[in-house]
């Protein structure tokens, strides 16, 4: 049952071969008993994901169940869940329950989902490898010495560890693909406003995008047919038809027509990703894609860009945390001024107040056009590049990340080379558009992602490209050892 | 030495909007705290805000009203600070790219000077909470009903040269947005709140002095005098050898003075940027043409109408046509009295003065422009005079009621049978020797004056009820009788 995909698991609930309550229960069992392994949940909710089972029970025997009703996962802890702790994994909002449910999440309960619980994560979603965590690191089931990679690095963890058939996730420079990549698991960050920001917790607003963590593509499109679509309370969200994702999953790929940016196969990239990374690519050709190389000039720049732009929207996103109407208060504040300085220095963690400074300075007065100007500019450049280069060819394949999962403490005193790892994935968010990674191989037994980047709103391309991929091979399928 | 002020203003007007800015909770006025603050008001985490359209309509009524260029792009941006009250940590207000570009108002103080005061912008944002610091005990409580309500800012150049100036503009402002609707002018619940910037140079000098910024002024009366106590300040200071500090200041109208509030050193820098959570609003022609076809009469063409169409003086047009409901309320009592001047007279006049006494908007006045109407139409017909109906008036505004059904219930009806007239000028004339003698006695041409006296005894004995017109004439008729 652990090793099922979400397709699977809801052909078995409507053919009766097992009950959401039965599958529900189990997976609770399981996350009991193998969790302290990977410390992927802050929360489980095991109540409320037994009533929903028991709801979505009542719904398919009166034949009123849809496609995912019944069906258990887990979201990120930075999405609003009525009633239920939303701790973006930070001290600063360990006693937050939220009183609302987000749109994405609100969606998933209309659809008949059942929540699981709330995995683990970096900080307010800041970091790439899960060790901001308030709650402490999740574990790489593939190694647990091992980072899961992040922000999203619980829900790479819970569902490369099955401890769910599949997790909701934020990108917002590579939040989903980069865990994905590293926990071997199907990653979708869709195009910036196919998925409603509404109660998702604000890292860098014109950057964050929500999206589905599964085994497979197809899971991921069942997945986005739920979360897709424009929502009035999101502006950036975008009023645009949703089209059924599973729905062209098998169209052929003969004539895809790939490209290879020569600005992602550099030193940079380990040889040995490099390399998984170019036989992934061979498979496509056998299927009839064409491959050229194409230039994103631009690439390195990302990082500087990102590094501007991301603080600086975090600096005052992360302003309404300040101990006066709900989150961590510190104790007995002298004045004011004490209340806020103690209770935010004391309620966010190192990263979090890194990123807060770096984003303060930039956008003071006297240096704001010489960062967050300069960042925007460069910004355009890179979503010039990306549009030129996808009016040649139908998708760009890429690594997700240069190497593959690091040791947890490796990098944790050296927050450039941290930065340095997504300089691959960053430059879709600057650019908006949609990016999926899928397991393509491994290295010295740790997975490795293969990057599958689109135009704006071509979701169902690159489920369809993964989708065929994962026909064609089994990486999808390999689990970590003793699981 | 000669000074000259200079005085620029910032005024937030609050949008009378049914919900506010950006969420869908109420701004009505005078909740219990924190009953209209939703999630999105309280900043709860993963809250976004939704730009609410009428604010947007509203800010373009006073674009044009002001003959401004309206932004046909303009973007929120964020404004960053730390304050319990505002929740976010940031307001989102209009920086770079306001929705109202520059415009301009023409003014007249009541001493007749006029000016043209020119804007420099007006943009949308949203008002904070407050912080209420009684009750809690050596902490301070919030309350968040206000938060998020819509404001526009309205911005001047420094183009007043007098704190008469100054208010004059404020009442044009306010007159302007009262008249277009877009808010309901109550100054004392904070609907329109003025910031006064205010410096003086020796007269001729063409730089500016260092200014300092009055904040938060909420009545016409204390603008005037905030700024003649600040420049009164500032003049002394100069004078005796000091410089003036650019500032921020505090007026309190108790003691008539401004008191220092924060430096330009302890200034915040805001780090204004573009807010990712809001697009920038793009509106076209057509959609600023149709706005433009609802605009109601602006005050500067009613005040032309008033003179032109009503024969109003210059004042009284100004006067009438400054404040929308009152002007509204004139040309009603004018429909239903059909005579212009003296309704202006009573509405400027009588009612004004009860209004005052009583702190009571026009638009809740206990009297209605109907019943007022019909009061005026008994003095025009003769049924009662000017005395009378002040008395009828008093009871109207105490107990109600049309101007008939008092004057039947108290029987203040003018008497204007002339034989019940003649037969009391009789019996006046008759006890007044005295008075009849001086008359006699008097050159012809002084005697009309004398009438008073005996027109007074004529009075005391109807309960004023007598038509001083008819009795004028039987008064003269009769002395001047026993003159020949």
């Amino acid at each position: 049952m652990f090793d099922k995909t979400l397709a699977e698991l809801a052909a078995g609930l409507r053919n009766g071969d097992f009950t959401s309550t039965e599958l529900t229960t189990a997976w609770l069992e399981r996350i009991k008993a193998e969790d302290s392994k990977y410390n992927s949940y802050i929360t489980v909710t095991e109540e409320e994901a037994l009533a929903q089972a028991k709801a979505a029970d009542e719904a398919i025997a009166a034949g009123t169940a849809g496609p995912f009703t019944g069906l258990p996962i887990a979201h990120k802890d930075l999405f609003c869940t009525q009633g239920v702790r939303t701790s973006c994994a930070s001290k600063m909002l360990d006693n937050f329950i939220s009183p609302y449910d987000g749109t994405m999440v609100a969606k998933f309960k209309q659809a008949g989902a059942v929540m699981l619980g709330k995995t683990n994560m970096d900080e307010f979603a800041m970091g790439g490898s899960n060790e901001s965590s308030y709650y402490g690191p999740a574990r790489n089931p593939w190694d647990t010495d091992r980072v899961p990679g992040g922000s999203s690095g619980g829900s790479g963890a819970a569902v490369a560890a099955r401890l769910a058939p599949a997790a909701t996730g934020s990108d917002t420079g590579g939040s989903i693909r980069q865990p994905a990549a590293l926990c071997g698991i199907t990653g979708l960050k869709p195009t910036y406003g196919r998925v409603s920001r509404y109660g998702m917790v604000a890292f860098a607003s014109s950057l964050d995008q929500i999206g589905p963590m599964a085994h497979t593509a197809e899971d991921c499109a069942m997945m986005l047919n739920v979360m897709a679509g424009f929502d009035p309370m999101d502006s950036t969200s975008v009023d645009r038809e949703v089209p059924d994702y599973t729905a062209t999953l098998n169209e052929p790929l003969a004539g895809l027509k790939i490209g290879l940016p020569a600005e992602y196969f550099t030193d940079t990239l380990d040889a040995k990703v490099a390399e998984q990374v170019r036989n992934a690519v061979a498979e496509f050709e056998k299927m009839g894609a064409t491959v050229k190389e194409v230039s994103l000039p631009r690439t390195e720049l990302s990082i500087p860009a990102y590094y501007i732009i991301a603080p600086a929207e975090a600096s005052s996103n992360l302003s309404r945390f300040d101990g006066v109407r709900y989150g961590y208060r510190c104790e007995d504040p002298k004045d004011l001024e004490d209340m806020y300085k103690r209770s935010r220095g004391e309620g966010f963690g190192e990263e979090v107040k890194r990123r807060i400074m770096v984003g303060t300075y930039a956008l003071c007065a006297g240096y704001y056009d010489a960062y967050y100007n300069k960042a925007q500019q460069i910004r355009r450049l890179i979503q010039q590049d990306f549009a030129k280069v996808l009016e040649e060819v139908d998708v760009i394949m890429a690594p997700t990340t240069p190497h593959p999962a690091f040791k947890i403490g490796e990098k944790s005193n050296d927050p450039v080379s941290m930065y340095m790892e997504d300089i691959y994935t960053l430059s879709l968010n600057l650019a908006g558009l949609p990016g999926m990674s899928v397991p393509c191989g491994q290295v010295d037994g740790l997975p490795v992602g293969l990057q599958i980047i689109g135009n704006h709103f071509a979701e169902a391309k690159l489920l369809n490209v993964a989708h065929q991929y994962q026909q064609a091979t089994d990486w999808h399928k390999q689990a970590p050892a003793g699981i | 030495m000669e000074w000259e002020v200079v005085i620029g203003l910032e005024i937030h007007v609050q949008l009378s909007t049914t919900t506010k800015i950006f969420s869908g909770a109420s701004t009505a006025f005078g909740a219990e705290p924190n009953t209209q603050a939703c999630a999105v008001d309280l900043a709860l985490p993963g809250t976004l805000p939704v730009f609410n359209e009428n604010a947007l309509r509203m800010a373009v009524m006073f674009g044009l009203a002001v003959n401004a260029e309206i932004g046909k792009r303009s973007v929120f941006e964020r404004k960053n600070y730390f304050y319990p009250d505002l929740p976010k940590g940031y307001q989102t207000t209009q920086l770079a790219e306001p929705i109202v570009g520059p415009g301009f108002v023409d003014i007249e103080t009541e001493e007749g000077v006029q000016r043209r005061v020119r804007l420099h912008h007006a943009h949308l944002e949203e008002d904070a909470g407050k912080s209420l610091h009684e009750d809690f005990h050596g902490m301070s409580g919030i309350d968040l009903n206000r938060a998020g309500t819509p404001l526009v800012e309205i911005v001047s150049e420094p183009d007043m040269r007098s704190s008469k100036e100054a208010a004059a503009y404020a009442r044009k402002i306010h007159a302007i947005v009262t008249t277009l609707g877009i808010c309901d002018g109550n100054m004392a619940e904070g609907s329109m709140r003025c910031d006064c910037n205010v410096s003086v140079r020796p007269k001729g000098q063409e730089e500016y002095g260092t200014r300092t910024e009055l904040k938060n002024i909420n009545s016409f009366r204390f603008i005037e005098r905030a700024i003649d106590t600040e420049v009164a300040r500032q003049i002394d200071l100069i004078e005796d050898g000091g410089t003036v500090l650019q500032e921020t200041r505090l007026y309190d109208p108790d003691k008539n003075q401004t008191r220092s509030m924060r430096s330009k050193e302890d200034a915040n820098d805001y780090r204004y940027f573009p807010c990712p959570d809001l697009l920038p609003v793009v509106i076209d022609d057509s959609y600023i043409e149709a706005i433009r076809e609802t605009l109601p009469e602006l005050p500067d063409a009613r005040r032309e109408r008033f003179i032109s169409e009503y024969k109003l003086s210059d004042y009284d047009a100004g006067v009438l046509s400054g404040y929308s409901a009152q002007a509204d309320y004139y040309e009603a009592v004018v429909k239903a009295c059909g005579d212009t001047k003296l309704a202006a007279n009573w509405v400027m006049g009588e009612l004004a003065k009860y209004l005052n006494q009583n702190d009571i908007d026009i638009k809740q006045s206990p009297v209605s422009a109907d019943q007022l109407g019909g009061l005026l139409e008994r003095i025009k017909d003769d049924t009662i005079s000017g005395n009378i109906a002040k008395k009828v008036f008093e009871t109207m505004w105490t107990d109600g009621g049309s101007a008939d059904e008092i004057i039947e219930a108290k029987g203040l009806k003018q008497v204007t049978d002339t034989g019940a007239i003649e037969k009391i000028v009789d019996d006046v004339i008759a006890n007044a020797d005295k008075q009849v003698e001086q008359y006699k006695a008097a050159e012809p041409e002084k005697r009309g004056k004398m009438l008073g006296f005996f027109m007074g005894q004529v009075m005391k004995a109807t309960g004023g009820k007598a038509n001083p017109g008819a009795v004028t004439g039987i008064l003269k008729k009769k002395l001047d009788a026993l003159c020949d």
